[in-house]
């Protein structure tokens, strides 16, 4: 079981990269939990400068902008 | 994680097909642009209405400056996002870290024009900042640059109003960025941070992000066009919309009414713009198209300016977000400076012009 948190103030590009999230690990066919983290403290306490970030299983892959949906298979499934 | 991975979701197109593709925009871009005047007065003389009236002119207006402006910001979006994709929120606070006041706020405000942001992450930005040793002054020369002197602003002024005002505007946004962030870091105000922020701020470090990637030449490319979809899905509605509304000003506002509210000669007219445009929260886009009728009817440039700053620089909803991070002693402070400034542009301004 894989844990994704997904970081950002819950502005429309942070929905849109945790409904990407969970397509990318339907179309992997991984089980995962996507967590969405809305408090500013925390997100900056997570390191994350520019929104949307993304950690897995608490390791920061990726911060700012909308993920490469390659790029978002290739970590899931790392 | 593997680094050597193609990208299945991308067709796979050599890459002299990109260069060429840009080219190929770029030429019909500029072949089309300087087409568009003849192709809206063509246009309006379809239509059932007579040219020189108020309709005809409010018309010709809109089906001239409605395609000028989207080319316009089609070409400058790109190539900022182009241009972006150089840099990036981490790289800049780690240019920006442990910088002296002064050439860290010149620094800091021009690297708040090239450095990728969104205002939804003013605050874990701010953040970020502050505790990798960025000094507070030279973080709110970066937050100041980045929402007021923005290509969406420039491009607008440039295509709408003319490049001596783009220009003037660059300019003097860069400089109230500069010396409002200059006075807050002499005010020495890290005490009214709120407390958690302090606490990050002595405490743990920031934590470092994972190393980019290499990004080729056509990835670039793909965040230019990433960039012009997200902006255009932003701001087209607001454009049609100040476009009109500067569309009926031109045509049916009589000039001398303006001349009487917010000419040159009515000294209180630049901070009643000021307070004007801190409630309301638009951005350049919807903005700038009104800037323009006024200007066209009169309104002293320093005061229209005045008002477009605060508009974009001081918006109420901001300093909600911020609220978060700032106490509102700090707030005050931070509004008290920029607004200064915007004032002082705005006499200026009119004073010269």
């Amino acid at each position: 079981m894989t844990t994704v948190k997904v970081y950002g103030p819950g502005c429309k590009r942070c929905e849109t990269t945790a409904e990407m999230v969970r397509e990318a690990a339907a179309k992997l066919g991984l089980e995962v939990e996507v967590e969405k983290v809305t408090d500013p403290k925390s997100i900056a306490m997570a390191g994350v400068m520019s929104t949307p970030g993304i950690s897995i299983d608490g390791k920061l892959v990726h911060a700012g902008g909308l993920p490469d949906k390659a790029k978002l298979e290739t970590w899931l499934s790392a | 994680m593997s680094t050597i991975q193609t990208h299945p979701s991308h067709p796979v197109r050599p890459d002299w097909l990109w260069h060429l593709g840009v080219a190929a925009f770029v030429v019909c871009w500029w072949l089309i642009y300087h087409r568009l005047q003849p192709l809206a007065d063509w246009l309006t003389a379809q239509l059932p209405v007579e040219r020189h009236s108020h309709t005809g002119e409010a018309i010709a207006f809109f089906l001239y400056d409605v395609p000028k402006v989207m080319m316009l910001l089609t070409l400058i979006v790109f190539a900022m996002g182009v241009v972006r994709s150089f840099f990036s929120p981490e790289k800049t606070r780690a240019l920006l870290s442990g910088k002296r006041e002064g050439v860290g706020n010149v620094l800091s405000a021009g690297l708040g024009i090239l450095t990728p942001f969104c205002s939804c992450s003013a605050v874990p930005l701010f953040i970020g900042f502050v505790s990798a040793g960025v000094p507070l002054g030279v973080t709110f020369s970066f937050l100041i640059a980045a929402p007021m002197v923005n290509e969406v602003a420039l491009v607008l002024l440039f295509g709408l109003v003319g490049w001596q005002v783009a220009a003037t505007y660059l300019a003097f946004g860069l400089g109230i960025a500069v010396v409002a962030g200059f006075v807050i870091g002499k005010l020495n105000l890290e005490g009214w941070l709120q407390d958690w922020v302090r606490d990050i701020h002595s405490g743990a470090g920031a934590v470092d992000m994972p190393e980019g990637e290499r990004l080729t030449m056509v990835d670039r490319y793909r965040l230019g066009i990433q960039a012009v979809k997200e902006i255009f899905g932003k701001v087209w509605v607001w454009i049609l919309l100040g476009i009109a509304m500067g569309a009926l000003i031109h045509g049916y506002v009589p000039e001398d009414l303006m001349v009487r509210i917010m000419g040159a000669d009515a000294w209180w007219s630049v901070p009643a713009a000021v307070v004007m445009g801190i409630p309301m929260y638009t951005n350049a886009a919807g903005v700038i198209p009104i800037v323009e009728a006024l200007l066209g009817k009169g309104a002293a440039l320093g005061t229209v300016l005045a008002f477009m700053m605060s508009v974009i620089a001081l918006s109420l909803p901001e300093m909600i977000i911020l609220k978060q991070v700032l106490t509102y002693r700090l707030i005050a402070v931070f509004i008290g400076v920029v607004g200064s400034g915007i004032l002082a542009v705005g006499f200026l301004f009119n004073l010269i012009f």
